[in-house]
């Protein structure tokens, strides 16, 4: 459950990147966060995995309140949450195993659950086969596939993922999609943000729409809105 | 902290000792230099300081009694002598004693001295010690004013030139101690910041998944460690091989003197163990300087 009342978030330049949000999102559904490039979309999503604190209001995410948490509980707040960059980030020097194995590894996780967990996932996104391989004998779908595998390794209950297809052909944005909805199947709240109006607009769920750092439309089963 | 995190601490540390060789090779460079002079430097001193605590220890003040003090005079002066303050002790010694003690200490010589046993010229003698030996330029001067008191000897002159000599050693040699520990510290600081700045996606993603801060750092911590250890290697052996080879060279000849030098052992084991203390001091501390610059707290 993720719950933002009154956030406003004014960076030190002076922009106003959130001018009041105020939304309420339910453990297991699938959301899709749109609207135009600088409009607040970035710092809404940043807001949810504490990258930046917001400089009023409160967001609750399972019940803590992001807002006045300590710095040193921030790591354990982000083991809850998975994170997916349109940029995968991938470590090149290790095979895809190690990448997702790496995730647990930091939370200092035992070795056979970490052998057990990693091959789990990496059967999820289709990819047991290539777990040898190096991102960079990837195609750019496998890696964002390995990115998800690392993101959802630690089952947590939110996966948020900034422009996860931003990077991706067609045909491979809908095989990502498939995995995100199969994540979502298992009860995994899902926050994604995006500008692939096909997506949006085939797949229906929620579109929340962010312009000027306020929500303006916030629909069930909405459209993406917006010319391409 | 799991075993198998230390271990995994361990292997990255080392691993980034491997990747970064020339910085690595620099700042343990530094800490050898930095380290062999400090230990050149506390060889010195802590010979000088030895030497001087024996020179201190012979310290006395000689207090002649005046040749007309009666038997009860010297009662009231030993009182007077011991109510001082920073006195240790006091000690009589008649003049008797004093011309036997002198007929001994020229051994063969001594005995034309014996002529005088028969009407002896010497005073009788309080020998006062003080507590702290550099109290002993003021006592003696007190003293002075006491009645039935003749001559005041303490070696006046000598003792201040010796105590300014080693303290001004020990100033030195402590400020350029100082001013060597904090290049070396800044060298290793730059070498940890140059692996940060090469791992710093992977510290992003430890971010994201949720490792700790203190996890992140304990690689870094670990490699700031290794350099001060593996720095202070060189040192350990060159300073104690010399050490040992003048120490020999000097031991037959300063024999009779009061200038002994520090023994061999346990010498070498503490002086070793100071200069790999303070290579793992320099060594930590410089990776926690450049780890807070670089990782959000």
């Amino acid at each position: 459950m993720i719950e933002m009342q009154d956030v406003y978030k004014t960076y030190p330049n002076g922009v106003i990147a959130l001018n009041g949000i105020s939304v309420r999102i339910k453990q297991g559904e699938f959301v899709y966060v749109v609207g135009p490039s600088g409009a607040g979309k970035s710092t809404f999503i940043k807001m949810m995995y504490r990258e930046e604190k917001p400089t009023s209001g409160k967001i609750m995410i399972n019940g803590v309140n992001l807002a006045n948490i300590k710095d040193s509980k921030v790591p354990l707040l982000r083991r809850n949450i998975g994170i997916v960059f349109q940029d995968f980030k991938l470590l090149p020097k290790l095979t895809v195993y190690e990448n997702v194995a790496f995730a647990l590894e930091v939370i200092e996780e035992s070795p056979k659950n970490i052998r057990k967990r990693v091959m789990e996932v990496l059967d999820l996104v289709r990819l047991k086969h290539k777990a040898r391989f190096y991102p960079d004998e990837l195609s750019g779908g496998e890696q964002q596939r390995v990115s998800i595998a690392r993101s959802i390794v630690n089952n947590p209950t939110i996966v948020i993922a900034d422009e996860p297809t931003g990077n991706l052909d067609p045909d491979t944005s809908w095989e990502i999609m498939d995995i995100f909805e199969r994540i979502n199947d298992r009860g995994t709240t899902i926050v994604m943000a995006t500008h692939n109006r096909e997506i949006v607009n085939t797949i229906r769920k929620r579109v929340i729409a962010i312009e000027r750092g306020k929500i303006v439309r916030d629909e069930v089963k909405g459209e993406y809105g917006y010319e391409a | 902290m799991k075993l198998n995190t230390l271990r995994r601490h361990f292997r990255e540390s080392l691993k980034s000792l491997g990747r970064n060789g020339w910085m690595t090779f620099a700042s343990i460079s530094a800490v050898t230099v930095t380290l062999l002079l400090v230990g050149v430097f506390l060889v010195i001193m802590l010979n000088i300081q030895h030497i001087t605590k024996q020179i201190e220890r012979d310290v006395e003040i000689r207090v002649h009694v005046d040749l007309s003090a009666t038997e009860a005079d010297k009662d009231a002066l030993r009182a007077k002598l011991e109510a001082l303050s920073g006195v240790e002790k006091v000690t009589y010694s008649s003049k008797d004693e004093e011309l036997q003690k002198l007929i001994d200490s020229f051994g063969e010589d001594g005995k034309s001295f014996r002529l005088f046993e028969q009407d002896n010229p010497l005073s009788d003698v309080f020998i006062v010690k003080a507590k702290n030996p550099l109290d002993t330029a003021t006592i003696a001067k007190q003293i002075e004013t006491f009645p039935s008191v003749g001559k005041v000897k303490y070696g006046k002159g000598q003792i201040e030139k010796l105590f300014a000599a080693t303290k001004t050693i020990r100033n030195v040699g402590l400020a350029l101690i100082i001013g060597l520990l904090f290049t070396a510290m800044f060298l290793i600081s730059n070498t940890i910041k140059i692996t940060i700045f090469a791992r710093r996606r992977e510290i992003e993603i430890m971010r994201l998944v949720g490792a700790t801060n203190g996890f992140i750092r304990w690689p870094f911590f670990l490699e700031g460690l290794w350099l001060g250890v593996f720095g202070a290697i060189v040192p350990i052996a060159i300073v104690l091989s010399a050490y040992s080879y003048v120490f020999d060279l000097l031991y037959p000849k300063l024999k009779d003197t009061f200038f002994q030098l520090l023994p061999f052992y346990p010498f070498a084991w503490q002086l070793a163990a100071v200069l790999v203390l303070l290579g793992a001091c320099i060594g930590m501390w410089g990776s926690m300087m450049s780890v807070r610059r670089f990782l959000k707290v």
